[in-house]
């Protein structure tokens, strides 16, 4: 028998974990990795250090939507197992957790005793230290920031094998470059982070279905100093007059005596749940124009013209689509992407042209979500600037679809805006220095911290990171 | 790496000189890809196309010797190939010779020269090229089938017979890679103009270098297994599948 080509060897048995295939949310571009699960800090160095040629990667809970958390041919590890929650201060309001540590399972602990998270995405399957490395942003962006300015210290173990306590002050450089540094600046152990005290468990909220985009980014800067949270829903398929009809979700959390008198005993009660599942096989192409026009017409028509006051629970306020589990599933084998940008203010023409030419292409998309930003933090490769930023799911099928995404990109470019990488699964490389001033900046600090670049992804490939 | 809608930063192309091929590499530096390695036996006929794709766009172009008859030196060629700077995401299949099926039919030596190439060299070169895209944990290996290997013909049996094999062994091989992150896309044109088919009669539904880069860009993007170019010719292959023989062999086909 002849030797084995060198290429088999490359990534041998002895390596821990297994080989799986790993994709994103949006379920396209899926690769090979070996994943290991680490039980503790001290298993995360052991990787990183046998870590093969083509590197490592930490992953959290899968919900970033591309490829950011994969790492083809290479390692990937599993941090689930390094949760929990290690020590909170009820003093300084601030809880230390492992960095696999789910906002599900926080907010379980943290809820019921009058805690909340400082920044919760539209899904609680986001681990702390994922949250960290996308910097995350909510529905209180406007008024709150993101969750990486909500950190107070982190430890990082870095691809040559430090372990590193990170501050935003002590640290400045290698802090802001992990936050929003899409892991690849090491593997975040755990971290410290400031909690909001609620006195109920229940989202005081005022609904408004508004006709066109004028009007729904008009009543959504009005609300901005009124509201904690704040995001509002466009129908993409509403064309001609109707152009950006939306509604617009705002809210705070209830106080107590706003509570009615039965569900004061129990202000803190919190047990979402799932109530469906999306079956194993979908076809592609079931979520097409038809289906999406008649689910965001009853989705419209649901809401009443202004509605103030509604109390909701913390999952149908924050977490509606964590109702249906594996609702990503619904895009069948192809899957979808998600396109999300953010454009200064004073740009929302470029908004409007987003929404105008995904509708025209019949490029189906359920509700895109609009939302406003306060100014950018510190972070180099954070998302949040200041403006609106808009998100949308589109299936992947049409063929146009990559040139149609292509020149949005442009259009984003030219008012001075950028893509959210933790959600790109298809921009130009040649365009991510524009999109993100600071990136060199970036690259300086990742090559300090890991010379041999052991830390690396499929996205950091793809984009050239 | 290629991004969600199927579309490569990098492509080697076996049988670089192959108008199919540097029609699908146009194509494909309209979208992402910047790295091309284009490997063939003539590499001096591969430098105009080389050039035309540098100035479409493409940031480097490498022009590569490769022989489909040198079985002995495939090994060696895919190790060289994926050692350069970045990964390889699209391996595109596209040597092969339409041969002269009179002189196959007398001469041993034509005949084994096209199943050779054709057959031989492609799994030869094609289990290595697997061996590194497993590794490289991602990859998609476009096959050049044809309409031919769909039902041997008496006017070009030999041909057909190679294409039959490769298109068998690339659908095995497809199935094998689930789960790996390498796939395999086969693709299955009717009459093709190009130089390999000048001055012969071009069949029914016969179609062009740029109408198969269409359908395989596309095929690329929908993640599609098996594309016929034209697609109707999978509707007529199809019937002409189930046609007796012996009215099969009387058709002028």
């Amino acid at each position: 028998m002849p030797p084995k080509p060198a290429a088999t060897h490359t990534r041998g048995n002895t390596l821990p974990g297994d080989d799986m295939l790993l994709n994103g949310w949006g379920g396209t571009s899926p690769s090979m990795a070996r994943v290991a699960t680490p039980l503790n800090d001290s298993d995360v160095g052991m990787l990183i250090e046998s870590a093969p040629r083509r590197g490592a990667i930490a992953r959290g809970l899968g919900r970033a939507y591309s490829d950011a958390a994969q790492n083809a041919g290479g390692m990937v590890l599993d941090m689930t197992a390094l949760s929990g929650v290690r020590s909170i201060d009820i003093d300084a309001g601030t809880a230390s957790v492992g960095a696999g540590t789910s906002i599900d399972d926080l907010m379980r602990w943290l809820v019921p005793r009058g805690w909340f998270v400082p920044v919760t995405p539209g899904t609680r399957f986001v681990t702390v230290g994922g949250a960290i490395a996308s910097d995350i942003h909510g529905k209180n962006h406007h008024a709150d920031g993101t969750f990486g300015e909500h950190v107070h210290s982190l430890t990082l173990r870095t691809g040559s094998g430090d372990v590193l306590t990170l501050t935003p002050d002590g640290t400045p450089e290698l802090f802001w470059a992990t936050v929003g540094g899409m892991g690849l600046t090491g593997v975040i152990v755990d971290a410290t982070f400031g909690l909001i005290p609620i006195e109920t468990s229940l989202m005081s909220v005022d609904e408004e279905r508004c006709r066109d985009l004028d009007q729904l980014m008009t009543r959504m800067v009005e609300g901005d100093q009124l509201y904690r949270y704040s995001v509002a829903w466009i129908d993409c398929l509403a064309r001609g007059t109707s152009l950006g009809r939306g509604i617009l979700g705002q809210g705070n959390h209830a106080t107590l005596e706003s509570l009615p008198k039965s569900k004061r005993s129990s202000p803190h009660h919190f047990n979402p749940t799932s109530a469906i599942v999306t079956p194993g096989f979908v076809p592609s192409g079931l979520v097409n124009g038809l289906t999406i026009r008649a689910f965001n017409e009853l989705w419209f028509r649901k809401a009443r013209h202004r509605h103030v006051g509604t109390q909701q629970s913390i999952g149908f306020f924050f977490h509606p689509l964590d109702m249906v589990e594996s609702w990503n599933r619904m895009y069948g084998r192809r899957g979808f992407v998600q396109y999300q940008f953010v454009v200064p203010d004073g740009s929302e023409e470029a908004v409007r042209v987003a929404v105008e030419r995904l509708s025209g292409a019949g490029a189906a998309s359920f509700l895109a979500v609009l939302k406003r930003f306060r100014p950018q933090n510190r972070g180099m490769l954070s998302f949040p600037a200041s403006g609106w930023t808009l998100a949308l799911d589109i299936p992947v099928g049409n063929p146009e679809l990559g040139r149609l995404l292509d020149r949005l990109d442009d259009v984003v470019l030219d008012a001075g805006g950028r893509v959210y990488l933790s959600k790109d699964s298809r921009t130009r490389p040649e365009h991510l220095e524009q999109m993100y001033p600071r990136l060199n900046e970036f690259r300086e600090a990742r090559a300090k911290l890991d010379p041999d670049r052991v830390i690396t992804s499929d996205l950091s490939r793809r984009l050239g990171l | 790496m290629k991004d969600a809608l199927g579309f490569p930063q990098s492509v080697l192309v076996l049988g670089g000189g192959s108008e199919i091929a540097h029609a699908t590499v146009r194509k494909l530096i309209t979208s992402r890809c910047r790295r091309v390695i284009l490997a063939g036996r003539d590499t001096e006929a591969m430098t105009t196309p080389a050039k035309e794709l540098r100035d479409a766009g493409a940031e480097t172009v490498d022009v590569i010797h490769f022989d489909a008859l040198d079985v002995g030196s495939h090994d060696s060629f895919v190790a060289n190939a994926f050692a350069g700077q970045g990964d390889i995401d699209l391996v595109l299949i596209t040597f092969g010779v339409l041969g002269d099926q009179y002189l196959a039919e007398h001469d041993a030596d034509e005949a084994r020269r096209i199943v050779a190439s054709n057959f031989t060299g492609a799994v030869s070169v094609l289990v290595p090229v697997v061996n590194a895209l497993r590794a490289q944990g991602h990859g998609t290996i476009v096959a050049l089938s044809s309409a031919a290997g769909e039902r041997a013909r008496k006017s070009n049996f030999v041909y057909g017979a190679s294409k039959a094999g490769l298109d068998a062994y690339c659908q095995g091989l497809g199935d094998s890679l689930v789960g790996t992150g390498v796939r395999v896309m086969i693709v299955r044109p009717g009459f093709v103009h190009t130089k390999m088919t000048e001055g012969l009669d071009p069949a029914p539904l016969s179609t062009t270098p740029d109408a198969v880069a269409d359908a395989i860009v596309t095929g690329l993007g929908r993640g599609t297994e098996i594309v016929w170019v034209p697609t109707q010719l999978r509707f007529v292959m199809s019937a002409l599948r189930h046609v007796p023989r012996v009215v099969f062999r009387r058709l002028p086909i």
